[in-house]
């Protein structure tokens, strides 16, 4: 038999931790991601992390931030570490990347995905305005540029990024105008005592919201704006009969899994209803009904980035396991068990924090909902009237919908949800939107040269 | 409608068309529009296979003779589908330009438009001169073209499933996720039975199943040799419209036109399927070749991004022409299939072809040239 060729797509907690163990092991993983330099997007390195300190980038995960890119710096001389490289395509055991210009592919006998998680996001009048950003842009904002996205900034949706943000943008000078989340006050007491899986992180999060209290800041229970509007100096966040003036609105209701080369893969996908979105079918060991295709971290399904270590830890074991290797049985107990606590405390999260997608079905007629196509709520009410799309993929095909850029990543279970309330039907009845290569856009001359250091797709254009 | 809660099948109808494409449902709304009751199966999502997939060149430009009577009675549909089916579909006729890169291809161009001016379709033969004056986006490669004006491209996302709707308003029982199982002779008329029993009658049995035609015809012991066809496909993100012609290109194996939303959408090559699975895929190394050949015609499209590709399933016949007529050997059954990978344009004329040949026993546009016939009869078995 010859060598297996393991590829890792993702350097974040989950790409580096199974990288890690396959190292361990003696393998020589390759080791891909879009980004510049490891961390993922919670260890998100800005450009020189020479120039700020650990304490100031990453606060209260300075710890953890340093030993995972401290693990990195360790492994890397031992695995095939590929930055800048972004995977389109899986088909027939290779992943086709776009590298330096050109693109190309690479051969795998095992391929674990841990492509991560994006914003869920909700429409509502006003979010295409400039000044409205995601939670997690934001986020990136201060991280990676260290700058704010606004001078005085309105933070609406739900989760523990909601507050986080807010407490870091308030501690970066920003003066916060509000934190609005949609999730009431009952829900989050009558789901609290999940979070004793967790008790640190729960106290961290009780100490954030403390924290935005004493700065004066407003935080509002229960509550989901009509709208944010543009004023004569800025931007408001309307809310019943409140305005909350602003220059600046981060937005987000918790995250997403990334499954867009799972589909690829051929991991077939289930709804979650907790989190209200689609997942990769895989068990606690990343295992997933595809063979050779593993899933670890934040793109099997939203459980948070320690959780994402252990998971990357476990696929990564898995796949040892699939290799006839030795494993040790009692670690990978462990990190099982470790999963299953934070699988626990997430049930806490996703019941005190729920995405609000019933809500979906009042927005008015001209809310934006596929924004690379400027979808409106009209536009899904008119072709639903008329052509009867069963599911999201035919509303996409007659109406539009998830057509553009982003392949419905950002509005796909949003137009579901506004197709389940006009039709009735279950949103897990009406599917997630197929992936389709290149799974983000590429340059039509990018794809007429060879990425360095691939395979190229066509011999003959090997020039 | 999908067929979620199994709803009994109507005990006989007058006819069952088989294949819910563009073919099937326009022939199922006329025939319930001539007051006929008809239910249609499709084993999916009416519209969703080579119907919904295609490029949606609306064509009649370099067809064989054999074909053009057809596609002549369609392009005059094309222009009243919202009358027809409650919207235009996206089609703009827009001129369809095939491009010639040496001496003899352009000589190939002349030999067609002579053909087709005997059919009575005036085509212009274009110096490469004009066409690069006129059309200045074009590579320097070109030695000439012709343009028919009234060729035109449209969205064929929306063609097969508004059919299907318009079909079910003209009262046709429409099933989707629905397969039919088995197809047998059932004294002078047909049943049709569901993989869960479920079965109902007919006197009349149409056979619109695209790539999965023979398979159909096969129930009735005729054999046909059709193979699937997956063209591969390549859309960019929106741009300024560059170029307003649907373009095709004398044996280079590369189409393309520019939406109205502002895409550039080409196709080239074949991607893989599996018709058993109803699953086809785009290749990477297919995608490639044809990004280059694309960069080749029109330059000025280099900088945009790709931003998806797709295949779909056709069925294709030796000779490139469908399979269209009243069956050789089973009174009763109508063949509408293989259309081999230019029968998009066709298919609303297909329907119409098939409710005159139910209705009146004949139709005035000439199909000789596409009949089941001329596949050798000796491999069709006895009614
Ligand atoms: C990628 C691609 C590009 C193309 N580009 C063009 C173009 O630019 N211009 C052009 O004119 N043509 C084009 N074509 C060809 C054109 O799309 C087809 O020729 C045409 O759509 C065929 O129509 P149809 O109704 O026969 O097939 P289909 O649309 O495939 O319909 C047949 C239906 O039968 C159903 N069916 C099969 N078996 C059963 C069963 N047992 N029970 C129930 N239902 C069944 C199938 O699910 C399917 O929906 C292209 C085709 C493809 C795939």
């Amino acid at each position: 038999m010859s060598a297996p060729a393991i590829v890792i797509v993702g350097a974040g907690p989950a790409g580096v931790r199974a990288a890690e163990v396959l190292a361990g092991a003696g393998l020589r993983p390759i080791l891909l991601d879009e980004g510049d330099r490891c961390g993922g997007q919670i260890y998100r390195q800005p450009p020189d992390p020479r120039k700020r300190p650990y304490a100031k980038l990453y606060g209260t995960e300075a710890e953890r931030a340093r030993a995972l890119h401290e693990t990195f710096s360790r492994i890397a001389p031992e695995i095939d570490y590929r930055p800048r490289t972004l995977v389109w395509d899986v088909a027939g055991g290779q992943v086709m990347v776009h590298a330096g210009g050109g693109v190309g592919r690479i051969p795998y006998s095992h391929l674990l995905l841990a492509t991560g998680a994006t914003d869920r996001t909700l429409p509502l009048p006003g979010w295409t305005l400039p000044g409205v950003y995601t939670l997690g842009g934001a986020q990136i904002a201060l991280k990676a540029q260290d700058c704010l996205i606004g001078k005085r900034v309105a933070f609406v949706g739900t989760g523990p990024l909601l507050y986080l943000v807010a407490v870091q943008y308030a501690r970066a000078g920003a003066e916060v105008a509000a934190v609005i989340d949609s999730g009431t006050r009952a829900a989050q007491v009558a789901n609290a005592l999940g979070l004793l899986a967790q008790p640190k992180v729960a106290l961290r999060g009780l100490g954030f919201v403390a924290e935005l209290k004493r700065r004066g800041v407003p935080v509002l229970k229960g509550a989901i704006p009509e709208a944010i509007e543009q004023t004569a100096d800025g931007l408001a966040v309307k809310l019943g009969a409140r305005r909350f003036a602003c220059d600046a609105v981060g937005l987000g209701y918790g995250l997403r899994a990334e499954t867009q080369l799972a589909d690829l893969a051929g991991v077939p996908r289930r709804f979650d209803a907790a989190q209200q979105t689609w997942v990769p079918e895989s068990g606690a060991d990343g295992r997933t009904p595809a063979a050779g295709v593993y899933v670890a971290g934040d793109g099997a399904g939203i459980l948070g980035a320690d959780a994402a270590e252990l998971r990357g830890a476990r696929a990564a074991f898995a796949l040892l396991e699939d290799l006839g290797k030795p494993v040790d049985a009692a670690k990978t107990k462990t990190l099982e068990a470790g999963i299953a606590r934070w699988a626990r405390f997430r049930a806490a999260i996703d019941g005190m924090f729920p995405v609000p997608a019933a809500a979906l079905a009042a927005l008015p007629d001209d809310a934006v909902v596929c924004r690379c196509e400027r979808i409106t709520v009209a536009d899904i009410r008119r072709v639903a009237a008329l052509a009867k799309p069963e599911d999201v993929n035919r509303l996409k095909a007659f109406g539009r919908a998830g057509m553009g850029r982003c392949q419905g990543r950002f509005c796909g279970e949003n137009a579901q949800a506004i197709l389940a309330a006009i039709t009735g039907a279950a949103p897990s009845a009406l599917g997630a939107h197929r992936a389709q290569a290149p799974i983000k856009p590429i340059p039509l001359d990018d794809m007429t040269r060879v990425a360095p250091n691939t395979d190229p797709i066509v011999e003959e254009a090997a020039q | 409608m999908i067929d979620a809660d199994k709803k009994p099948l109507p005990q006989h109808v007058d006819a069952v068309v088989i294949g819910g494409g563009t073919a099937g449902c326009a022939a199922a709304m006329h025939l319930a529009n001539a007051g006929k009751r008809v239910v249609l199966f499709e084993q999916r999502l009416a519209g969703a296979q080579a119907s919904g997939q295609n490029y949606g060149g609306v064509r009649q430009q370099g067809r064989c003779p054999e074909e053009l009577p057809i596609s002549f009675r369609a392009r005059r549909i094309w222009d009243r589908l919202p009358e027809i089916v409650g919207h235009d579909c996206g089609f703009r006729p827009s001129g369809h330009i095939k491009l010639a890169r040496t001496a003899e291809e352009f000589a190939g161009l002349e030999a067609w438009a002579e053909m087709a001016r005997g059919f009575g379709l005036n085509v212009a033969i274009l110096s490469g001169n004009v066409l690069r004056a006129e059309h200045n986006y074009l590579g320097s490669w070109v030695y000439g073209g012709s343009y028919c004006a009234t060729d035109g491209h449209a969205n064929p996302r929306l063609v097969g499933p508004l059919f299907a709707r318009a079909a079910e308003r003209a009262g046709v029982d429409l099933r989707e996720c629905c397969p039919v199982a088995k197809l047998e002779r059932d004294g002078a008329g047909f049943r049709v039975s569901l993989a869960d029993g479920r079965s109902t009658r007919a006197d009349v049995a149409i056979n619109t199943a695209g790539a999965w035609g023979a398979d159909i015809a096969a129930q009735l012991g005729e054999t046909y040799d059709e193979h699937v066809l997956s063209p591969n496909m390549i859309v960019t993100e929106p741009a300024a419209p560059i170029f307003a012609a649907s373009f095709g290109v004398c044996g280079g194996d590369i189409y393309f036109r520019q939406t109205p939303r502002g895409n550039v959408l080409f196709g080239g090559g074949r991607g893989i399927s599996d018709k058993s699975r109803l699953w086809a895929r785009p290749l990477a190394t297919v995608s490639v070749q044809a990004a280059a050949k694309m960069i080749g015609f029109i330059p000025a499209v280099a900088h945009l991004a790709v931003i998806r590709s797709w295949s779909g399933i056709d069925g294709s016949m030796p000779d490139d022409r469908p399979v269209l007529g009243p069956s050789p050997s089973v009174p009763g059954l109508f063949h509408a299939f293989g259309f081999s990978g230019h029968g998009f344009q066709l298919g609303p004329a297909v329907g119409e072809v098939l409710a005159d040949l139910v209705l009146a026993g004949h139709t005035e546009t000439d199909i000789s040239g596409l009949s089941p016939l001329r596949f050798t009869p000796s491999t069709i078995g006895a009614a």
